[in-house]
């Protein structure tokens, strides 16, 4: 399919943009294949405006006489409003943006045309290998082991080629706790405490089904982990009662005459539309102007948003508690394992490890505990807070990750490497954008669509010096500590930088951010100058001694 | 008393066991700890409420609520003896004489002149000069000396030019409490001023020509006003309502040029039984969000700190923008006028966000313009009616600008936060009494201190370390944004919620910031050192180069001055130095301080579920199933190893 077929005007001059605290602009709006081009013609200040058809949620079109307006909802909470004048120019664009923002097939996505403009230091691709975790994790254990058991994606085609099993359980064992849980997704590690031992495992929920089937081989599995005498928890994200319905449908929990050394907590997260409508309810009380103070407070309880971080935070601290505190070992899944399960799985490992609070520790993170372990991306980032269709698999499962570390990053500013403007970068990739890290649902397809050899890797971009810098949070300081949030109303808070982005002035609180870097960039640069004065003066004052001993 | 419990409020297990003394001045609580010895302290002024409940097995509980929203838990075990602390706190907390206040026992050890000097620090005379008062428009009267006029104004009064004597007392029996029209804030850059007063007589029809001359003489006073606004900051129904018992508001038909306009805030009652509901929701235990957001929507608080707000940006528009002076008043002009008067003041001129600016604020539109300290924030016993929150909710507007502005402050949210404790400590002078008279009565100054100078002496802790007099956030008018952005508006848990450590971020920016800003300081001075030293070095060996061959003295002397820089300066010295830096470690001071997500209660709440809940085919226990309410949610503090673990474990 020729894109060109797609755009019947290509071009349109005399358009007007509004946008939220910036003056109208005119000037020349161009469609291609994957853009959305927008460019002012005064000289002054020539000013463009490219947005990524693959952002955009939804378009909106009016007419008034024959200036026709288009309001563009994008997936990263921005609106725009073009003013086009001719009905028909104005029908075509919004009909093309309409057919390009909705291309169904991954291969026709941006991220398979775009060609890089920056020398590639480092293949992001190649980043992250499961290989190289493995052997930091040998370095302090060797219980462990690295199972090449799915290699063609045969035994569970939501998992990596490889992943890590406790050393005592060999691939066919494995295959038959496969066949015992949801999509095949058995236990595997997903974090090991260095500090005891612990260990953190995710999978799926085990299919007893109503007659409380078991599997030998299951409970080897996760019993392996144990130290001998220890108990463990099971932290299932499902409430008792969803937990229970599921065995009607075949899935169900581990039933505790099997596993006698195991205790189960059942911790509620909401998953799939719950959160799709939770996020357009927020959003659109973050995007009304008429209401008053009341009205935002109720609208914003009523989106429950702050409700499903309070969640997820809790369930992720007792993770962490469980292993921390009480030395134990645990085991985290929901249904599939494939959403609730990662929220807590990963956010249990930014409080207990501070290598995830580095941002090359994060991203190392999000490969592993989302990308690797098979998070759909695809099928829950397709639309965002202004999609109209009620689609069952959308869900801002990622966003509200992202969102909870932002509350952490909030409650422990000098913990982490990375600033918010990070976090942001990353929704925002997650939902759009021109390279191939965040297609696909798994890994599987990942290496069906070559991802690798068609598009480049986020993280190729981002880890240049270049870019980094603007991901740096300057108040870091490396803590060693495990960090423990806190997690009551009063300590949670929207997140102003995804939701009131648009909708509020950002200068003020962007010149105090420039403000503490200059003041620390200002203090490194004292202390390199004092040290460098200071060595001087004390090889001096040695030649000048050795001088005097001659 | 001896072993009395002091409760967690967040968790009612965790509880330290101690001795509570009764002083004429504090309660201290210190706890028996061995190696610590923690102790509380709270003073009998800043008590606001104390509450005996049931008393149970382990003892009588005793619940003390501050004014500085500190809530104190004590458990003792004989009925008796709460009994006995109960009488003398309700006695101890509501002194009927001023003598009885803590401020005139309290001695800082700063000799006569210290404490004269401490005083002086805020001059009001020396602030309209900087104003550029007296002028062509404007001067100081003499009427109200001895208080003849208005005895809850001051002595110095700045009024027109043109407005008489005969005006000003003409226009003061027009006016509730003879509250004439004042000058709060005069711009010099284009002669607006902002005036204030109380509401005026009027009833139903009453006029009063000398007012309607003073509202005159005020548009007159500035050269290009055509007309004036009258803002009346109350809600247009209780002006109405006060029509009816003689008062009221101007009529635009009597008045000439002026605009006239209503701004709905609320009064002092309302605000009370607001902050009453907000505080209920802070000290919910264990709320979920839900719980919190309607609370707090439910509370009306942050409405109203909006309404207070969006009252100041009107006017400080009006004066920065249109260049038209505003007569403020509401009832009495007391409570509402000096929020709106202060919050337009600070937005208009950057002096008052200044660490002295903001105490001179505070000096011109509260104390000396007669707002009622004493009784609204209940000083001395007396009618609990009066008593409103009316300074906090300023003090909360200013924060709320700081967080929108967050370079535009010299100073920081700790000195907001112990400006707020002082007004109720009754530890200084400076908020005693309703008015400067009685202050002057009293003898206020020679017989306390001032909180200022207490404050400026340790105003290193107060910066913002932000905050530099260049950045154009420091420049001009504030202009924060209007409408549509109640979202801007937040809950401030650092005043609310101060005590409760737990809840705040666990690293601060702030505290961090100033630490690096300090130790860059000592940078400055050290490498201007090394750099002098290194110029002489050179210099001497340049010379010693030179005398090498001839002179062998000289390099003897070297040697001595090179021995003596060694030892003032290593850099093993500096570095030990740099670690010493106590507040530069962002790290969590102690790791078994933070926050743990799992206590007792909630497992204990959800013990009777475990049966109603638990799988009934396998006898599965669930250990943390929600309780039916659709509670469940934890609470977020509790501290590391004690025993909510091993009770975990138990389950």
């Amino acid at each position: 399919m020729e894109f060109a077929e797609l755009i019947k005007t290509p071009r349109a001059d005399n358009v007007v943009l509004h946008r939220p605290f910036y003056l109208a602009v005119e000037g020349t709006l161009c469609l291609t294949g994957h853009h959305l081009i927008f460019s002012s013609r005064r000289q002054d200040n020539a000013e463009e405006l490219w947005l990524l058809h693959s952002n955009i949620d939804s378009i909106e079109k009016r007419f008034v006489g024959s200036l026709g307006t288009i309001i563009i909802k994008c997936k990263d909470l921005r609106i725009i409003q073009l003013d086009i004048p001719g009905m028909e120019e104005c029908l075509n664009i919004a009909s093309s943006i309409e057919a390009l923002s909705t291309l169904d097939s991954v291969t026709l996505m941006y991220p398979f045309f775009y060609r890089p403009m920056f020398e590639i230091v480092e293949d992001g691709w190649r980043s992250f290998l499961p290989d190289q975790e493995f052997e930091l994790l040998s370095s302090v254990t060797d219980e462990w082991r690295l199972s090449c058991i799915n290699k063609e994606f045969s035994v569970c085609p939501s998992y990596p080629p490889v992943v890590i099993v406790p050393k005592s359980i060999d691939d066919e064992a494995l295959r038959k706790v496969a066949m015992f849980r949801h999509g095949s997704r058995f236990p595997v590690l997903s974090y090991y405490h260095k500090k005891n031992g612990m260990v953190m495992m995710r999978s799926s929920q085990p299919l007893t089904g109503t007659n409380g089937r078991r599997c030998k081989e299951d409970e080897k599995l996760i019993n392996a982990t144990l130290r001998p005498g220890k108990r463990g928890y099971i932290i299932d994200t499902r409430s008792l009662n969803v937990a229970q319905q599921a065995r009607a449908k075949g899935g169900g929990f581990e039933q505790e005459v099997h596993y006698p050394q195991w205790r189960r907590i059942h911790k509620c997260i909401e998953r799939f539309n719950i959160l799709q409508e939770s996020l357009i309810k927020l959003v659109e009380a973050c995007n009304d102007q008429s209401h008053n103070m009341d009205r935002w407070l109720s609208k914003l309880e009523a989106s429950n948003w702050l409700t499903h971080i309070k969640e997820i935070l809790t369930a992720a601290c007792l993770a962490a508690q469980c292993i921390d505190r009480e030395g134990a070992s645990v085991l985290v899944h929901g249904t599939e394992g494939t959403d609730s399960t990662l929220q807590v799985t990963s956010l249990a490992q930014i409080i207990l490890d501070p290598r995830c609070r580095t941002i090359r520790g994060f991203e190392s993170l999000v490969v592993r505990e989302w990308l690797q372990a098979g998070h759909p991306f695809q099928q829950r980032c397709a639309q965002s807070a202004y999609s109209n269709g009620k689609q069952k698999w959308e869900a801002p499962v990622f966003l509200l990750f992202l969102d909870c570390v932002w509350q952490i990053l909030r409650q422990f500013p000098c913990s982490f490497e990375f600033n918010e403007q990070f976090l942001i970068m990353l929704f925002e990739h997650a939902y759009a954008s021109q390279f191939g890290t965040f297609l696909g649902n798994n890994e599987n397809e990942r290496s069906k669509l070559k991802l690798p050899q068609k598009t480049m890797s986020l993280w190729s971009w981002v880890n240049r010096s270049e870019e980094l810098k603007k991901f740096q949070n300057p108040l870091f300081e490396a803590n060693s500590l495990v960090i423990w949030p806190s997690v009551a109303p009063q300590s949670l808070q929207l997140w102003e930088g995804v939701f009131l982005r648009w909708n509020r002035p950002s200068r003020f609180l962007d010149e105090a951010h420039e403000e503490m870097i200059n003041i620390i960039k200002y203090n490194k640069e004292l202390q390199a100058k004092v040290n460098a004065l200071r060595r001087q003066l004390a090889e001096m004052e040695t030649d000048d001694r050795m001088q005097e001993n001659l | 008393v001896e072993n009395v419990r002091l409760l967690d409020r967040l968790s009612s297990r965790k509880a330290a066991l101690g001795t509570l003394y009764l002083t004429a001045t504090h309660v201290i609580f210190v706890e028996n700890g061995s190696e610590t010895r923690k102790e509380t302290w709270v003073l009998h002024s800043q008590i606001s409420s104390i509450e005996k409940q049931a008393t149970t097995a382990t003892g009588c509980p005793l619940l003390i609520r501050c004014k500085n929203f500190q809530v104190i838990q004590l458990v003792i075990p004989q009925e008796r003896d709460c009994h006995d602390i109960y009488i003398s706190l309700i006695r101890l907390a509501r002194p009927v004489k001023y003598e009885e206040l803590y401020c005139f026992s309290f001695n800082p050890k700063l000799d006569k002149e210290e404490r004269e000097q401490g005083w002086k620090l805020v001059d009001l005379s020396e602030e309209y000069n900087r104003m550029g008062i007296p002028n062509n428009y404007w001067q100081i009267s003499d009427v109200n000396r001895d208080y003849g006029v208005c005895d809850s104004y001051p002595t110095e009064v700045y009024v027109p030019k043109s407005a008489t004597a005969h005006i000003i007392v003409g226009s003061s029996k027009f006016r509730s409490r003879r509250r004439f029209p004042a000058l709060s804030y005069f711009c010099k850059d284009n002669n607006a001023s902002i005036c204030r007063s109380s509401q005026p007589l009027s009833g139903f029809s009453a006029r009063c020509l000398e007012d309607e001359q003073m509202l005159q003489a005020i548009r007159k006073a500035n050269p290009r006003g055509d007309f004036i606004y009258v803002v009346d900051t109350r809600p247009k129904l209780n002006a109405i309502a006060n029509r009816a018992a003689g008062k009221g508001y101007e009529n635009e038909d009597n008045y000439s040029n002026i605009k006239f306009q209503f701004i709905g805030i609320e009064n002092i009652h309302v605000m009370r039984n607001s902050l009453q509901k907000m505080l209920e929701v802070c000290e919910l235990k264990s709320p979920s969000m839900s719980d919190f957001l309607w609370g707090l929507e439910n509370s009306g608080w942050l409405k109203h700190i909006k309404a207070i707000m969006d009252a100041g940006i009107f006017i400080a528009k009006a004066v920065a923008e249109e260049g038209v002076s505003v007569l403020v008043h509401c009832s009495d002009g007391w409570d509402r006028t000096a929020q709106v008067c202060s919050v337009a003041s600070l937005l208009l001129d950057p002096y008052y966000r200044t660490m002295k600016g903001f105490m001179v604020l505070i000096e011109k539109d509260w104390v000396s313009f007669g707002h009622k300290f004493n009784h609204r924030y209940g000083n001395l016993d007396g009618d609990p009616k009066e008593i409103s929150p009316v300074i906090d909710q300023f003090i909360e507007c200013v924060w709320q600008l700081m967080e929108q502005f967050p370079c535009a402050f010299e100073f920081n949210e700790r000195f907001l936060i112990h400006i707020q404790h002082h007004i109720y400590s009754c530890q200084f002078g400076n908020f005693l009494c309703n008015s400067q008279k009685e202050r002057r009565e009293l003898k206020i100054q020679e017989r306390t201190y001032s909180l200022w100078a207490h404050l400026w002496k340790n105003r290193a802790d107060y910066l913002n370390p932000l905050y530099r007099s260049d950045h154009s956030q420091t420049q001009g008018t504030l202009r924060p944004q209007m409408a549509p952005c109640n979202f801007l508006y937040k809950f401030w848990s650092g005043m609310y919620n101060r005590f409760e450590k737990g809840l705040h971020p666990r690293q601060s920016v702030t505290d961090y910031l100033m630490a690096v800003k300090e130790e860059t300081q000592q940078l400055e001075e050290e490498l201007e050192i090394l750099q002098e030293r290194l110029a002489n070095l050179q210099k001497s060996q340049l010379d010693d180069d030179k005398d090498k061959s001839k002179q062998q003295d000289q390099s003897k002397q070297l040697g001595l001055s090179n021995s003596s820089n060694s030892l003032a300066n290593t850099p093993q010295e500096y570095s030990s130095d740099l670690k010493s830096f106590p507040s530069r470690s962002p790290s969590q001071g102690d790791e078994e301080d933070s926050a743990l997500i799992l206590t007792q209660d909630n497992l204990k709440s959800s013990d009777p579920d475990l049966s109603a809940n638990s799988d009934q085919e396998s006898g599965v226990e669930d250990l943390s199933c929600r309780s039916p309410s659709g509670g469940g949610c934890l609470p977020s503090e509790d501290s590391g190893k004690d025993s909510d673990e091993a009770v975990f474990l138990a389950v």
